[in-house]
């Protein structure tokens, strides 16, 4: 299995860090799993599978995270170039208002990478106000969760594996 | 009415769901599979009822969870617990912060850390390796997340190796991940 947090944050092969990295391979393994759970699921309800790469990778760029960017940019790429007609990969590109579960979204990820501690239940009323259903937000806020998660793991191997 | 709790606390509040928790006796069988293992082999909670509403996720996520917090070697449970408050003091996740905060009261077997640090935050009068710890795991928290060279070092000089390193990572970014959940799909109310 292919683990993309290793592959982005350049992890040399050997060394204490790819040591420390092996004794928690059940654990990379667990991460890589619900990367695949969080952007290629098999049920993707209601946020399809372009549009959670899009997120994903609006995220890596507001955590400044280049591995991670550049690897989301490819998965959205490889959507095809309809994929993302609004650019929400980029940081303060907003979907057209009438674009209401869309609009809806990308509100909550920005809140919820940036700010967390600021979520309220008026935002997840938002959400369904927007239209957007019940299992639909839990598997939007999986994602972001997840996302963040992944992006600060991946900021951590990136410099460990960067010291001299 | 019970009352929406903003400070943090010791004390384990009830968390009300804004999204309605699945109903077990109609879960789906992916939905059933998901919920055999529940975060840290406690009963099934309305948490993770709600999170069941996305069972591909939930099925990973908890297997996760417990290898985070429980596998052995490496950082002790206790120095997980600290990362995992740290995130949620960061993330001011009301809850997380008091499950984990009193774990670790447990576990160690005093309070005083756990005050401190829930009064003064990053300003908290702590022994070294535990204020490197959770100044680390605070910065780490934030958006965007601060992560330099000179604050691995820091880690390094109160004494911990690659793996303890790795392993309060994976605590703190756990975590990060389970407030992005808890603090947003729910609240923390009075037990009364």
């Amino acid at each position: 299995m292919t683990n993309i947090i290793e592959k982005a944050a350049n992890v040399p092969s050997t060394g204490p860090l790819a040591e420390a990295l092996a004794v928690r391979s059940k654990l990379m393994d667990l991460t890589q799993a619900s990367y695949e759970a969080a952007l290629l699921p098999s049920d993707e309800g209601q946020v399809p599978a372009n549009v959670r790469a899009a997120l994903a990778c609006r995220m890596a760029r507001i955590c400044q995270q280049a591995g991670l960017t550049q690897h989301y940019a490819e998965l959205l790429a490889g959507y095809g170039c309809e994929a993302d007609p609004y650019q929400l990969a980029e940081p303060g590109n907003k979907p057209p208002a009438s674009e209401k579960r869309l609009y809806a979204m990308v509100e909550y990820v920005d809140l919820v990478t940036q700010s967390p501690r600021d979520a309220t239940k008026a935002d997840i009323h938002a959400l369904s106000e927007a239209g957007i259903k019940e299992d639909d937000i839990v598997r939007l806020a999986g994602l972001v969760a997840f996302v963040n998660y992944q992006l600060r793991v991946a900021a951590v191997l990136s410099v460990m594996g960067d010291a001299k | 009415m019970s009352r929406v709790i903003h400070k943090f606390t010791t004390r384990v509040p009830t968390w009300r769901p804004h999204i309605t928790p699945i109903d077990f006796d109609n879960a789906t069988p992916a939905q059933r599979e998901a919920l055999k293992e529940t975060p840290s082999n406690t009963k099934i909670s309305d948490y993770v009822l709600v999170l069941a509403h996305d069972p591909e996720s939930l099925r990973i996520r908890t297997s996760l969870f417990n290898g985070i917090m429980y596998d052995k070697g490496g950082l002790s449970r206790d120095e997980r617990e600290l990362g995992a408050v740290a995130a949620s003091v960061v993330n001011r996740c009301i809850y997380c912060a008091a499950v984990h905060a009193q774990r670790y009261n447990q576990i160690v077997g005093d309070e005083k850390v756990m005050q401190d640090i829930f009064l003064r935050g990053k300003e908290a009068d702590l022994a070294p390796r535990i204020r490197a710890i959770l100044k680390f795991a605070m910065r780490l928290s934030e958006c965007p997340p601060n992560v330099a060279q000179s604050d691995i070092q820091s880690l390094r000089e109160v004494g911990l190796d690659d793996q303890e390193i790795l392993d309060l990572t994976l605590s703190t970014t756990l975590f990060g991940w389970a407030n992005r959940l808890m603090h947003t799909l729910g609240e923390p109310v009075s037990n009364t």
